[in-house]
C-alpha cells in the first residue's frame, strides 16, 4: 500500500464514494440552480427540476455546459457565491478563444490544496521535503496550485516560477530540492541544460517530478526520468475545473486517479453523449460537487480519454482516467468509425516511422476512403521494392487493428507535408459533405 | 568484389524524378547506369554514378531520402547468351535476383555491363567469382 495524504477517502469502498457523490450532486444541483441564472434558464429548457436530481444516476438528465457558455457569461455569470466570499481569481490564457475567469472560496482553496497534496504523496513526497515549483505564479493555476497543495501537505515549496534557467540549475543543486513542478517540456528542456552544463543529476536529492497543463508521450516521461534521474508523475487538471489536481497519478504510473470526492467523471460518446463502457474512448466530461465559487455542471472539456474501475495496485479505489489522447475537435467519423490522429500517431510512434504524417479522408462513390501518408525516412528507405512495400502493409495492418477500419498507407518524400509555422497540417477531408 | 549503388526515393508524381536528376546535374554528377522501379505510388531510382560521396553529399543537403549499398556488376561480352549464362549460374546455386539492369559504354563496344542485387548478395559475389565470370570494381567504375 502507497502512503496516501487522506487514506479514509483515497482507500473508501466504492459504496461509500458513491453514496458522497449522490449527496454531494443534489446539493450542487440545488445550489447552482438558486444561484446562476444560466443553469437555472438552462434546466427549465430540459424540464428538470432540483427535485428530480437524486443521486449520480440522474446526472444523464442535466445539460452539459461548454466553455462558450463561460465566454458567454464572462467574468462573473457562473459564479455562484457573492464577490465578498471570493478569495482568489484565476484566469485561463485565452489562447483558443477570449479568455475565461474562475473564482474560489476559501473552502475551495482548501480542496484544492488536499487534492494537490494528495499527488505530492503518491509521489513518495512527505513534510520533510522541498518541492521546487517551476510552473508560472500568476493567473495561471500551475504555481499557485502546486504552491497550495505543498501547504497543505506541510512541506516547503520553493517558489521559482517559469523561466531563467540556468538560475533553475543552481537552486535545484544550492536549495537541495526533493521534488519539481513544471510543464513536461520544461523538464525535459531542465535535463538537457543540466547535461549540458555538466551537471551529475544523479548527485542531486532530486528525486520527483509532477508535470502536467500540456500533452506529453511515454518516451518523454523515460527520457524525462533519465536525464534529472526521477520518477516522474502525471498530474491532470483544468483551470475550469479546478487547476492542477484533479486527477492524480500513483507509482504505479497507470493511468491518473480522478478526486471523485470533489469531482464525477463521465466518459462519453461524442456523438449520442451515452456513456461509454471502460477503455472506450469518449469525451471526458466533468462535475464539480463540492466547488463554492465556480461549480461547472457536466463541463465538457473536448479532451478525449478513457477511464478503468479496475482495482489499482496502489491501494487506491478512485476511478483512473487515461492522459487525454487528443481534442474532440480533431475527431474524424469515416465510415460511421470515430478516429483520432492521436491514434494514427501511436502506430507511427510505434513502428518507429516518421511523426510527420497526414491523413487525406475522400469519398469513393459512397464509401468514405482514408489514407494515412507518411514522410520517408533513412531508417525505413530500402533498394527493394519488396521491404517497402512490406513496411507500408505493416503500417497498414497496423492501423486497421488501432482504428478498426481499413486504412490506405502510403509513403512520401521527406519534407513534402506542407508545414504551417512548423506543424504540419495533418487532416484534409476532400468529401463535400454539405 | 562489389560496386556502390545510390538508391533515391521517389514519389509518384509528376516532376519528382526530375527533381532528382536536376540535382546530380547542378553537382556535376555523371550517371554511368540507372533504373527505375516502380509501384503505384512510389518508385526507386537507382543509379551507378562517377562520384557517389559527391551526389550523396548534394542528396542530403536537398533533404532527399537516399541509401548506398552494395551490388555487383559484372562485364560480359556484348552477344547472345551471355546474359543467360550468369543467371544460369546464379539459378544452379539457389541465388535469387533482386533486381537487375544493364548498359553498355560507347568506349567498349565488345561489353556490356550488367548491374544486379541478389537477396544473399555475398554468397551470389563467391558463385560469380568461382565460375570466372569478370567483376567490376569500384576503379573500372571510375575508367569505364
Amino acid at each position: 500500500m502507497g502512503y496516501c495524504y487522506q487514506p479514509e477517502i483515497e482507500q473508501a469502498s466504492r459504496e461509500k464514494i458513491t453514496a458522497l457523490q449522490n449527496e454531494r450532486l443534489v446539493n450542487t444541483v440545488k445550489r447552482v440552480y438558486e444561484r446562476v441564472p444560466i443553469y437555472r434558464a438552462r434546466m427549465e429548457e430540459a424540464g428538470v427540476t432540483p427535485d428530480d436530481i437524486k443521486g449520480i444516476e440522474d446526472l444523464y438528465k442535466l445539460p452539459f455546459t461548454s466553455k462558450q457558455d463561460l465566454r458567454d457569461t464572462y467574468p462573473y455569470g457562473m459564479f455562484a457565491v457573492p464577490m465578498r466570499d471570493v478569495m482568489r481569481l484565476h484566469a485561463s490564457s485565452g489562447t483558443t478563444g477570449k479568455q475565461i475567469v474562475v473564482g474560489y472560496t476559501q473552502n475551495d482553496l482548501d480542496i484544492w490544496g488536499d487534492i494537490v497534496a494528495r499527488q505530492l504523496a503518491a509521489a513518495g513526497i512527505t513534510s520533510e521535503d522541498k518541492v521546487h515549483v517551476a510552473y508560472g505564479y500568476g493567473l495561471f493555476t500551475g504555481g499557485l496550485g502546486i504552491a497550495e497543495g505543498s501547504r497543505r501537505l506541510g512541506c516547503t515549496s520553493i517558489p521559482v516560477s517559469s523561466g531563467n534557467t540556468a538560475r533553475q540549475l543552481t537552486i535545484l543543486q544550492d536549495f537541495e530540492s526533493d521534488a519539481i513542478a513544471c510543464t513536461p517540456s520544461y523538464a525535459m528542456y531542465l535535463g538537457e541544460s543540466a547535461q549540458k552544463a555538466g551537471i551529475d543529476t544523479s548527485k542531486l536529492p532530486l528525486r520527483a517530478g509532477i508535470f502536467g497543463a500540456e500533452p506529453w508521450t511515454e518516451e518523454m516521461r523515460r527520457e524525462i526520468e533519465k536525464s534529472l534521474n526521477i520518477k516522474a508523475y502525471d498530474i491532470y487538471g483544468l483551470t475550469e475545473i479546478m487547476g492542477p489536481g484533479v486527477a492524480y497519478e500513483c507509482s504505479e504510473q497507470k493511468g491518473m486517479h480522478v478526486n471523485e470526492d470533489h469531482f464525477i467523471i463521465e466518459i462519453l460518446d461524442p456523438e449520442t453523449h451515452l456513456p461509454v463502457p471502460d477503455g472506450q474512448k469518449g469525451e471526458i466530461v466533468f462535475t464539480c460537487i463540492t466547488k463554492e465559487a465556480f461549480p461547472l455542471i457536466r463541463f465538457r472539456t473536448k479532451d478525449i480519454g478513457t477511464i478503468t474501475h479496475e482495482k489499482c495496485a496502489c491501494g487506491r479505489t478512485f476511478v483512473r482516467m487515461s492522459k487525454p489522447m487528443g481534442r474532440i475537435d480533431d475527431m474524424l467519423i469515416i465510415r460511421g468509425v470515430n478516429v483520432f490522429p492521436s491514434q494514427i500517431e501511436t502506430v507511427l510512434l510505434q513502428m518507429n516511422l516518421s511523426p510527420n504524417y497526414q491523413i487525406i479522408v475522400d469519398r469513393k462513390g459512397v464509401l468514405d476512403t482514408i489514407e494515412v501518408q507518411v514522410e520517408m525516412t533513412d531508417d525505413t528507405f530500402s533498394d527493394t521494392i519488396s521491404e517497402i512495400s512490406a513496411k507500408e502493409k505493416a503500417l497498414a495492418d497496423n492501423l486497421k487493428s488501432v482504428l478498426g477500419i481499413a486504412a490506405k498507407a502510403t509513403f512520401v518524400s521527406a519534407g513534402s507535408i506542407a508545414r504551417s509555422e512548423g506543424k504540419a497540417k495533418r487532416v484534409i477531408d476532400r468529401r463535400n459533405l454539405v | 568484389m562489389f560496386i556502390k549503388q545510390l538508391s533515391v526515393f521517389v514519389e509518384n508524381k509528376q516532376g519528382a524524378l526530375s527533381k532528382i536528376t536536376s540535382l546530380l546535374f547542378e553537382n556535376n554528377i555523371n550517371m554511368r547506369a540507372v533504373s527505375i522501379a516502380d509501384t503505384q505510388d512510389f518508385g526507386i531510382l537507382r543509379m551507378i554514378v562517377d562520384d557517389i560521396d559527391k551526389a550523396a553529399e548534394a542528396l542530403k543537403n536537398n533533404n532527399t531520402i537516399y541509401k548506398i549499398n552494395n551490388v555487383i556488376g559484372v562485364e560480359l561480352t556484348d552477344k547472345p547468351g551471355s546474359l543467360a549464362t550468369v543467371l544460369e549460374i546464379l539459378t544452379e546455386n539457389g541465388i535469387n535476383v533482386e533486381y537487375m539492369y544493364a548498359f553498355v559504354t560507347p568506349g567498349n563496344r565488345d561489353s556490356a555491363y550488367l548491374v544486379l542485387r541478389a537477396r544473399h548478395n555475398d554468397r551470389a559475389e563467391q558463385v560469380l567469382k568461382d565460375n570466372n565470370i569478370k567483376m567490376l570494381s569500384e576503379e573500372d567504375i571510375q575508367s569505364i
